[in-house]
């Protein structure tokens, strides 16, 4: 009897030991993909969805800038602003703000910089033309509005 | 009996490490968010000199595909009123596609096209003569939101990446995707651009209903 009582008991425990390997693994693909973001949002990011988007290749050749309202309108006022690193920066600012960024550069990348302007939806065209200008005055033609797929609901 | 106890103390119970990691998995899941670093490209024009007026070029009314975009967010396409951009893709199409006079280049350029988007060739004298020419004006007002004007601009992409990606046979995404760094895919590229080039014109917007 006790015999008996043995067997079944070492039977029903499943050898789950490879399961925490598994799961470490799924945690370290994450942990690897995901990028924290380094620098706080100061302003609201509503990203406007759209079809035809494209993948840049060079991630080191993009800098980011942000516009919207300002998420602490006591702080900054209900205008939407633009963001620059971690700061709220004016509009004439960005012809510096650019030069720095490619300051940072390889040489042979400079004339190549690519802004990903990360606008929200709610922004009106007034500001972002603005910023348009500004990025013609320091040359940095290439602009990428950072956009996210369109969900059909067809 | 004794092998068997022997086996049982052996093994230690990591049962609850799944659990562990599970945690950490989902508080990875919840917190991190994918860079993402898709997007519309657009190149801007370059800088104006205000010594140098603007170059005065003539072209013909019937090569502009006008969309005005105004302050409520209503269109204007080809002066007629419109409250929404859906189906404005196919406009696009028809216009650049119109062939309405091609010149020597433009009929080789035709002939050179696959028959589903000769098909599309209207041959209207009122609306653009050759891809070469044809030229989509998007116009706005500061007050017009952000987020229609995309949407206009992304419509006027599609229209043109349709083209392109029909000209080599694949699909638009697939056409997209290409890099451009290898030669097989710089290849199919050019081939898609060749002769029709992506003139999307993005006018200063006017001062109405903005600051």
């Amino acid at each position: 009897m006790a015999k008996f009582k043995k067997e079944r008991k070492g039977q029903e425990q499943i050898n789950t030991s490879a399961l925490p390997d598994i799961i470490f693994m799924l945690l370290f693909f994450f942990m690897v993909t995901t990028v924290l973001r380094e620098q706080d949002i100061l302003v609201e990011q509503k990203i406007p969805q759209s079809t035809q988007l494209q993948k840049l290749q060079n991630k080191t050749l993009i800098s980011y800038i942000f516009i919207g309202k300002p998420k602490n309108t006591g702080l900054y006022g209900s205008e939407p602003r633009v963001q620059a690193n971690d700061v709220l920066i004016s509009t004439p600012e960005i012809v510096q703000w650019v030069n720095q960024e490619r300051d940072k550069l390889a040489e042979a990348d400079r004339g190549s910089i690519t802004i990903s302007m990360k606008v929200d939806k709610d922004v009106k065209m007034g500001p972002i033309s603005d910023v348009q200008t500004e990025l013609r005055n320091a040359d940095a033609r290439k602009v990428l509005y950072a956009s996210i797929g369109k969900i059909y609901e067809d | 009996m004794a092998r068997s106890k022997n086996r049982m103390s052996n093994e230690i119970n990591a049962g609850s490490m799944a659990d562990i990691a599970f945690l950490l998995l989902i508080f990875f899941l919840v917190t991190t968010t994918i860079a993402s670093d898709k997007g519309i490209l657009n190149f801007l024009p370059p800088k104006q000199d205000p010594n140098v007026p603007p170059p005065d070029i003539q072209k013909n009314e019937r090569n502009i595909f006008n969309v005005l975009i105004n302050a409520n967010n209503d269109l204007l396409v080809e002066g007629e009123y419109r409250r929404k951009a859906d189906g404005l893709d196919e406009e696009f199409k028809a216009f650049i596609l119109n062939f309405g006079a091609p010149d020597e280049e433009a009929a080789a350029l035709f002939n050179s096209l696959p028959a589903e988007l000769k098909a599309e060739a209207q041959k209207r004298s009122n609306s653009s003569d050759h891809p070469g020419e044809a030229v989509i004006s998007i116009k706005t007002n500061r007050g017009t939101s952000y987020a229609v004007f995309l949407e206009v601009f992304d419509l006027a992409k599609k229209a043109y990446f349709d083209i392109y990606a029909k000209r080599v046979g694949l699909t638009a995404d697939e056409y997209r995707a290409l890099t451009g760094d290898d030669e097989a895919s710089k290849a199919l590229q050019d081939k898609g651009k060749e002769g029709i080039p992506m003139a999307i014109s993005i006018a200063e917007p006017d001062k109405i209903g903005g600051n």
